[in-house]
């Protein structure tokens, strides 16, 4: 079992991760002068401006004017629904009769016991539609962060990134437009994904509702029309906070924690299936397995479901301390790892038969150890471990990116992305591979590996404060190789396309690669994302 | 008319079957659903005590039983008509005199019969449970002058009409919202559950309809409820009581527990009809697990290429292109056997009878859209062809392809059709094997437009819809060739030279000006813009399922097809895989094509249908890329027109 303990210390203060290679971690000190790659991109705070409005917050800037009793309960009831017109009427009790508001007040009290005691059970129900979100998002620290989703597309070089004030921007190095996705229904921005097997739709999840934008990627303009957009919307399906596709394309789950039933959309159809499961009182994470056999949904208590995708049945997976945060899939669908909160360690899952019916293992097994562990640096001990955030697994299934929680109020304990080595044979193991440090001061936020990085692995982190730098992990594939990726034609080496990957210098004086014939131009040098002269 | 051997096996073993279990089920939750509203009917809020011991009493007297056996018969029935009017096509009215057509049509009169009467028994087993207000017609009261006497009891009239309102106005609904049409879901789950999920919706919905329907109701009482009054008090000889208000009064209507015991009714009625319904669904539309290679010689005729190449009921036809989808998908050892070679002789079968039928569909469907295309950019709008079902069914009839008479849908499917249905009977006559799925665009012998009063309108409206012209004019042969230069398959640009002696039905003789009705019939055909691309897509799900097989396989074939025996054909798919999107495209930027129909609230017939074409265009996008993701740059190995080349390499470059 592999734990921190086995890891390099992290680097000083000052360093930047650049890249692997040769098995190494390849890092230089950060000066003032950078220059990144053209996809490094950075969004300072101060640029984006949060909604300030709320939807009460208008009422101030009108004059009070009375209405009759009736037709303010009608507006309350239109509002806020039973509860809005029972308390309309407690509250204006004067003009009520004296049946009707004491009668409409025992209600309430009834009604607000029950809903507590359903509260008492399921706490999170408490938590506003905000709070939820950054309770149950995948990213650390939601609700602060610039970038608060990030998706690059499966098969292509583009991505498309949520950014705090609710915009979605789409970056493509091969166009000069950066298209901006705005909505009015675009809100709080929890989770974007593309469409598998398609060029241009975006599923959106959103505070209210699902969106699915269609961004033709031949169209010039920069900011596509709101009639590009599908609304999805379920009554009690929102927040949403998590989204799959399937990777045939075909199917769209979406998952609420408010809601216990899970949504399978026929997107094109607009129409959905309901999934609906007694007990954890809602879904929060969704996770689709590659190969399309499984999904993982966690619930807010600690228990989470894994669907076997044929006949859509569910085996339940009771957890000791507490939710399932995040999980991820190996490339062939057949192991799981996940996390607990509360625990500080990996769990993996193995499913046995991925065709027919649902065989996991009869208990999950603990394949890395993530308790804290102290390092000396020179700039003093810095404390790494706890809880985890967010997994991701390369496509490759060679490395594993952990992001830890850390502690945001002491400085020596920074929230860190961990990167694993991953082995399946002759059996699975993980190996210490290292850190990633970004820039100082600047804490992971979230990450996610490129879908089909031809020369090993590429892994996107977005920082908090407002950088997304890529990191790429050359290695030679020992694995089959993955039916979406082609090595044989790198589309940004090829003299048509733009070059993505700016050579640097830094590699020159390095042994080019001494154990793989690699596809990379070694007359260059080394390829890498953010070049430091 | 005829069918073949396997198609009744079908039918019999498997369509009859799992209709019977669906009833069975039915009769099985009946009680609870009776005991259901026992309960709710006679709530009383101040008597609990009285409430319940009321009920038991009442669900163990022998009036109960008496009843709960009618109930039986009626969802017997309601089942059987369920078999007998399912369709997996719905018929998609063009216009408003093709929905007219549908309601008065023979058929669809004797539903509504049937159901008024279904109506009228489930009301009076109500009328008997819910308490002594209702139970009988007659009740003994005291006149004006002293004498005891036997007085109408309009309540149980009242009631017991309503039954027969509610049954007229689902049959009618049934209609409009394409009730009898049997979606295929894409998520498959087993019955239990799929049951589960919809029965909140199912009881949500008749407690809406009801409401709805028991408003119309009162609204019609209070005008003409006199008339079936004092007709029963007429022949029966019964008394109007004098010393209670008429009903069909303001004040008689504004009774609320009479409004109450209405309405529940009401909901009792359609959630038994619902249910059976639903559970037909359920059960019809479960995967049958077609063999792909029958082992006996007997049974060679049931396996998957078989069933999909042979003439049969659209069921079986759907069932098996569901299989075939998910096998494509799902089962690696299926595949083996689809990519297999035959013992002696070594030839590709399997693959070649199933690929040849998905390309076939394809290519009907094109040629469907093309016409169409071309039908409304001559126009303007797309025109129906319903005055040349006359010249359809005699030709059709000689060609002796009419098949499938009793399973296919009910409606009056001539008259709303698209106009490409002389394309398909003739494609269906130039190769054997060509797509049974012409079925539903064959006439329907029995339309109401058959009937010799339109008959004889028919052929005068001919030279005012240019559907004849456009036809067969050189419109198609001109466009032939440069929609189908490209195709490399000797099938499909085998299909297409059929096409062109269509004009053998050729346009009737022209005749001098229309009459009045024939122009007034025209004009009310010219709307409802958008259902005729809802009518060309009507079938689609059967080509989904088609794309999504093909794409599937072609895509597994790239590490598991050991023989190569998809290479020989993956030129044909592409090719007509190309051609049909190119054809989608130009059908979305017609008018309408795009517009997004209103999603129902609240209904239990399900509107998949009116979307399916935005399903088929995704699914198509979906599939190419499927391959085109598969086989990367190899595809550039694979022999095609300069023209698709350059399509394709847009679906490489994911610019698509």
């Amino acid at each position: 079992m592999c734990s921190l303990a086995l890891f390099p210390a992290p680097l000083p203060r000052g360093h930047i991760t650049l890249c692997e290679t040769n098995n190494e971690l390849v890092s230089a000190e950060s000066c003032q002068k950078q220059e990144y790659g053209p996809l490094s991109l950075y969004f300072p705070r101060e640029s984006l401006k949060p909604h300030s409005r709320t939807e009460n917050s208008s009422k101030a800037a009108f004059l009070h004017h009375s209405e009759t009793l009736w037709i303010r309960t009608a507006t309350a009831w239109r509002e806020a629904g039973l509860t809005g017109l029972l308390e309309e009427i407690v509250n204006s009790s004067a003009e009520a009769p004296r049946w009707l508001s004491v009668s409409s007040g025992c209600v309430l009290a009834l009604l607000r016991r029950v809903s507590s005691f359903h509260g008492s059970l399921f706490p999170h129900l408490k938590l506003s539609s905000e709070n939820m979100i950054a309770e149950f998002s995948q990213v650390l620290n939601w609700s602060d962060c610039a970038v608060r989703a990030f998706a690059w597309h499966p098969h292509t070089e583009k991505f498309a990134v949520a950014l705090l004030d609710d915009s979605i921007k789409i970056y493509n190095p091969k166009s000069a437009t950066a298209p901006t996705l705005k909505h009015r229904l675009q809100r709080s921005v929890a989770c974007v994904q593309w469409k598998p097997l398609c060029a241009s739709a975006l599923a959106v999840a959103c505070q209210s509702c699902l969106l699915v934008w269609h961004v033709d990627p031949c169209s010039l303009s920069t900011r596509p029309s709101s009639g590009c957009a599908q609304v999805l919307s379920h009554p009690g399906h929102s927040p949403v906070t998590s989204i799959a596709w399937s990777p045939s394309g075909s199917l769209l789950v979406s998952a609420s924690p408010v809601d216990t039933s899970m949504m399978v959309w026929d997107v094109a159809a607009e129409s959905c299936v309901p999934l609906q499961r007694v007990g954890g009182g809602g879904v929060t994470f969704l996770s689709w397995s590659p190969d399309g056999s499984h999904v993982l949904a966690s619930t807010p208590t600690p228990l989470f479901r894994v669907w076997e995708t044929r006949t859509w049945t569910c085996e339940r997976w009771p957890c000791l301390k507490g939710r399932c945060q995040s999980g991820c899939w190996s490339p062939d669908g057949s192991r799981m790892l996940f996390t607990v909160q509360g625990e500080t360690v990996i769990y993996s899952l193995t499913f046995s038969d991925t065709t027919g019916t649902l065989k996991g293992s009869k208990a999950a097994a603990i394949v890395a150890d993530l308790s804290e562990t102290t390092f000396a640096t020179p700039a003093g001990d810095i404390t790494v471990g706890g809880e985890v955030q967010l997994l991701a697994w390369d496509p490759r299934g060679e490395r594993l990116a952990v992001l830890l929680k850390g502690d945001s109020e002491a400085a020596a304990r920074p929230a860190v992305v961990a990167v694993f080595k991953t082995r399946t044979d002759p059996m699975f193991e993980l190996l210490p591979c290292g850190f990633i440090q970004g820039e100082p001061g600047a804490e992971p936020r979230l990450m996610q590996f490129h879908p089909s990085f031809p020369h090993g692995a590429m892994l996107t982190v977005c920082w908090s404060n407002g950088r997304i730098t890529h990191v790429p992990f050359y290695f030679l594939s020992a694995g089959v190789p993955h039916p979406y990726i082609r090595t044989d034609d790198p589309p940004w080496c090829s003299s048509s396309g733009s070059l993505l990957f700016q050579p640097g210098d830094i590699m020159d004086s390095r042994e080019p690669y001494p154990e793989s014939p690699s596809p990379i131009p070694v007359s260059q040098g080394g390829v890498c994302m953010c070049s430091v002269r | 008319m005829f069918y073949t051997e396997q198609s009744c096996w079908f039918v019999r073993k498997v369509v009859y079957w799992r209709a019977a279990a669906s009833i069975a089920w039915a009769v099985l939750l009946l009680p609870a659903i009776a005991a259901m509203f026992v309960v709710l009917s006679r709530f009383s809020l101040l008597h609990p005590v009285q409430w319940i011991s009321e009920c038991l009493s009442l669900l163990t007297s022998a009036s109960a039983i008496l009843s709960f056996i009618l109930l039986c018969g009626v969802v017997v029935v309601v089942g059987f008509f369920n078999l007998e009017y399912y369709t997996v096509t719905p018929s998609i009215a063009c216009s408003k005199i093709a929905l007219l057509a549908q309601l008065l049509h023979p058929r669809q009169f004797v539903h509504s019969l049937v159901h008024c009467v279904m109506g009228v028994i489930v009301a009076w087993c109500c009328a008997i449970t819910i308490g002594p207000r209702y139970q009988t017609l007659a009740s003994a009261c005291s006149l004006a002058d002293g004498g005891p006497q036997l007085c109408l009891n309009e309540y149980h009239l009242v009631l017991v009409l309503l039954g027969a309102f509610v049954g007229y106005s689902h049959s009618l609904c049934g209609v409009m919202h394409n009730m009898n049409y049997v979606p295929f879901h894409a998520v498959q789950q087993y019955k239990y559950l799929r049951f589960k999920g919809t029965l909140p919706v199912v009881v949500k919905c008749s407690a809406i309809q009801s409401l709805y329907f028991t408003r119309n109701y009162l609204v019609v009482y209070f005008f003409l409820g006199y008339i079936p009054r004092s007709w029963i008090c007429n022949t029966l000889g019964l008394q109007l009581n004098s010393s209670l208000h008429p009903l069909d009064s303001i004040a008689g209507l504004l009774d609320l527990s009479m409004l109450y015991h209405l309405w529940i009714s009401g909901t009792f009625v359609l959630l038994t009809w619902y249910l059976t319904a639903l559970l037909f669904r359920v059960f019809l539309t479960e995967v049958y697990n077609f063999p792909v290679q029958s082992p006996f010689a007997e049974q060679a005729d049931r396996s998957l290429s078989k069933v999909l190449s042979g003439q049969q009921p659209m069921i079986l036809k759907f069932l098996a292109l569901q299989d075939l989808a998910l096998l494509s998908q799902h089962s690696p050892s299926r595949r083996a056997q689809v990519f297999s070679l035959s013992q002696p002789g070594g030839h590709p079968h399997n693959w070649n009878s199933i690929s040849s039928e998905c390309l076939s569909l394809l290519a009907d469907l094109t040629q469907r859209l093309v016409a169409h295309h071309d039908t409304v950019a001559t126009n303007g709008r797309a025109k129906l062809q319903s005055a040349d079902s006359d010249k359809k069914s005699v030709s059709s009839e000689s060609s002796g392809h009419s098949m499938t008479q009793e399973f296919r849908s009910p409606g009056p499917s001539g008259i709303m059709q698209t106009p490409v249905s002389v394309f398909l009977r003739s494609s269906v006559a130039g190769h054997p094997q060509g797509s049974p799925l012409t079925a539903p665009f064959t006439p329907d012998l029995d339309s109401p437009f058959s009937s010799p009063g339109l008959r004889r309108l028919a052929p005068q409206l001919e030279p005012t819809s240019p559907w004849g012209h456009t036809l067969q004019s050189p419109h198609l042969v001109r466009r032939g060739p440069k929609l189908w230069s490209a195709s490399t398959d000797s099938q499909t640009s085998g299909s297409l030279s059929p096409s062109s002696p269509a004009s053998a039905a050729g346009p009737g003789p022209a005749t001098a000006e229309p009459s009045l009705l024939a122009r007034f019939l025209h004009n009310r055909k010219e709307q409802l813009p958008e259902a005729s691309s809802q009518a060309v897509f009507a079938d689609s799900q059967s080509h989904i399922w088609a794309l999504e097989g093909l794409s599937h396989l072609v895509a597994a074939s790239f590490s598991e097809d050991q023989f190569g025996v998809v290479q020989t054909t993956l030129p044909s798919i592409l090719g007509s895989m190309l051609v049909l999107q190119e054809a989608v495209d130009r059908h979305f930027k017609l008018p309408h094509a795009s517009s997004k129909p209103l999603r129902s609230t609240c209904s239990v017939g399900d509107c998949t249908f009116k979307t399916l074409r935005f399903a088929l265009r995704a699914t198509l996008k979906t599939a190419i890329y499927r391959i085109t993701t598969t086989f990367g740059e190899h595809l550039n190995a694979v022999k095609m027109s300069a023209e698709h080349r350059k399509r394709l390499q847009h679906f490489l470059e994911f610019k698509e």
